[in-house]
């Protein structure tokens, strides 16, 4: 168990204060005033980022040291990697195919304005290799079985599964993390891979067979603007995305504690937090990978 | 005094004898005393929970600590089995400071020890089979024919052997005990640590934890430490009884002799927990 974990454990465990031996509770310490309370929870709160991202750089450095280390379960690589991808291949295509089907609708309308509406296809086929792949992707994952992995491990730990593991000689980490989060670096970019070409299948489709725009047109216009960079720069975006919703996942449910209600809040939690990486990290990447930093 | 013993002050002044290992330092697994607990402190933030925690655990023997709730039963358990590690003092298993150890050498040193934990802790997305067999699997070069004999074989000793292929939900408390000890002893396991086994079970499933565990006991011979704050329990299955209060010793030794001495919280708690008056007085009487 990580110190973390373990000082997690430790608050829970806390007795109360104890008696004299007159049977009396000590004397508590003077209650502290409203103001120092404030004060406390306001820097508790401007602070509450930074812990929780040192907590996920010490979590990924333990994945890192732990992943390289024998032995390696390909087994639960594998379970994990059907879990994460070929369970998520159903919620990924279908928001894939509606995406870029309305995405098509739309672009190819306001193009129409000024007679551009063969450019729906390079538009839309940019989108979604650079952005709106990666992103909902990701997404779709963090909903589907990042909150899965944040409820499964939560519960190993409030019912001391994972303490288990951990008497039993068997690091916690390399046993259950390890294998969830490379599943989320190598299946995350193949869901992507998936969602585009769905999505382009889904926007093709109503812009030539809704809207009558040339299908000619609509491919050699993808091409024309589309290139391999374009799809390098979301499956890094995705790999990222990938490990980034596993690792938060795993975090949340490792250190959940306080019984069932405290596994529902850490699955709230992690897929708030999930939201809210996946944009911000979509917003630093591109910047990084557009020279803008 | 005893040659090569020490007495420290516990709680309220209680003396606590300790005997000490130099006897026995070229043979330590001849030694009678299998743990020794020695000065071990523990705190969370400003809460010093293990007060300078000192007594001995008796090899192949039912070691039991109670205590009232908040007395830090189950934070020195955590120090035991080194779920944590404490702030300072020394936990010696033959003779060896588990406090000390880390990494490889730690992992090496808990593979000889067990834990039943509360509610068991069995891994829910594997078979009763496969949950025996997860020490063997990750620990030995065991073949499938050498796992499957002796997880059916620990199964089988403990009379849960027609369950090795349904899953712990399907089980009731006590199987599911059965079974977490059963994943316990599957390494040789020298020690074994039960986290208030009988917590929620009713009295006759009590009853047979409670065999259960003597019969772990006597069958595999390993030195078994409970945690438990039901006496009636106690009295049916300790060899030994550690008395804690609030993060110190009050007592410690056979559950006769404590009996006989019965004053101050260990009198109240005994007396609380609904253990009749009339059997005290006659362990008093020494009947």
């Amino acid at each position: 168990m990580t110190d973390a974990a373990a000082a997690v454990d430790g608050e829970e465990d806390a007795p109360t204060a104890p008696p004299t031996d007159s049977g009396n509770v000590e004397e508590e310490e003077a209650a502290p005033s409203f103001l120092t309370v404030v004060t406390d929870k306001f820097f508790a709160f401007l602070l509450a980022p930074f812990v929780e991202i040192g907590m996920l750089a010490r979590m990924l450095f333990e994945v890192i040291y732990w992943g390289f280390r024998p032995p390696y379960r390909a087994r639960l690589m594998i379970q994990s990697m059907e879990f994460v991808g070929v369970g998520s291949i159903f919620i990924v295509s279908l928001t894939g195919l509606f995406l870029g089907a309305v995405l098509g609708l739309q672009l190819a309308d306001g193009f129409r304005q000024f007679n551009a509406e063969n450019q729906t296809g390079a538009v839309v086929g940019m989108a979604m290799t650079r952005e709106i792949g990666p992103v909902f992707t990701a997404l779709m994952v963090s909903s589907r079985a990042g909150s899965a992995i944040t409820t499964e491990l939560g519960s190993m730990r409030v019912s001391s599964q994972i303490d288990a593991l951990t008497t039993m000689a068997v690091n916690p980490v390399q046993y259950l993390i390890v294998p969830r989060v490379f599943a989320g670096l190598i299946m995350v970019p193949l869901l992507t891979t998936l969602f585009v070409i769905i999505g382009m299948f889904g926007a093709y489709t109503v812009c030539v067979h809704l809207l009558g725009i040339d299908p000619g047109v609509f491919m050699d216009r993808f091409r024309w603007l589309v290139d391999w960079k374009d799809v390098l720069q979301g499956l890094i975006k995705a790999a990222v995305f990938g490990v980034t919703v596993t690792l938060v996942a795993c975090r949340q449910g490792f250190h959940a504690k306080g019984g069932a209600a405290g596994v529902g809040a850490a699955t709230n939690r992690s897929v708030v937090q999930n939201a809210i990486a996946i944009l911000a990290l979509d917003y630093l990447l591109t910047s990084i990978i557009l020279g803008q930093v | 005094m005893a040659k090569g013993t020490t007495v420290v002050t516990g709680h309220a002044g209680a003396k606590i004898t300790l005997t000490s290992p130099d006897e026995y330092k070229d043979e330590p697994e001849k030694d009678p005393v299998h743990i020794r607990v020695r000065d071990l402190h523990k705190s969370y933030g400003k809460h010093h929970v293990l007060k300078g925690m000192s007594f001995d655990i008796f090899r192949g023997k039912t070691n039991v600590l109670i205590g009232p709730s908040g007395s830090g039963k189950s934070v020195l358990m955590r120090q035991l089995i080194r779920l944590e590690s404490p702030d300072s003092g020394e936990v010696l298993v033959n003779g060896v400071d588990y406090t000390k150890l880390r990494g490889r050498a730690l992992d090496k040193k808990r593979k000889g020890m067990g834990m039943v934990f509360q509610m068991s802790a069995l891994f829910d997305s594997m078979t009763v089979f496969d949950n025996v067999a997860f020490p063997l699997r990750e620990h030995t070069k065991l073949s499938r024919k050498e796992i499957r004999d002796r997880v059916m074989d620990r199964l089988q000793s403990l009379g849960i052997g027609a369950a090795w292929n349904r899953s712990p939900a399907e089980l009731s408390g006590g199987m599911q005990r059965r079974v977490a000890v059963a994943r316990s002893l599957v390494l040789e396991t020298e020690i074994l640590i039960y986290d208030e086994p009988t917590t929620g079970l009713d009295p006759i499933t009590t009853q047979t934890v409670d065999d259960l565990i003597r019969e772990a006991e006597s069958k595999y011979g390993v030195t078994s430490i409970v945690i438990s704050h039901d006496m009636a329990s106690v009295f049916r299955i300790a060899d030994y009884v550690t008395f804690l209060y609030f993060g110190e010793i009050a007592a410690t030794g056979p559950p006769k002799e404590l009996l006989k001495e019965l004053s101050g919280p260990m009198m109240e708690f005994v007396r609380a927990s609904g253990v009749s008056v009339e059997i005290i007085e006659a362990a008093r009487r020494g009947k």
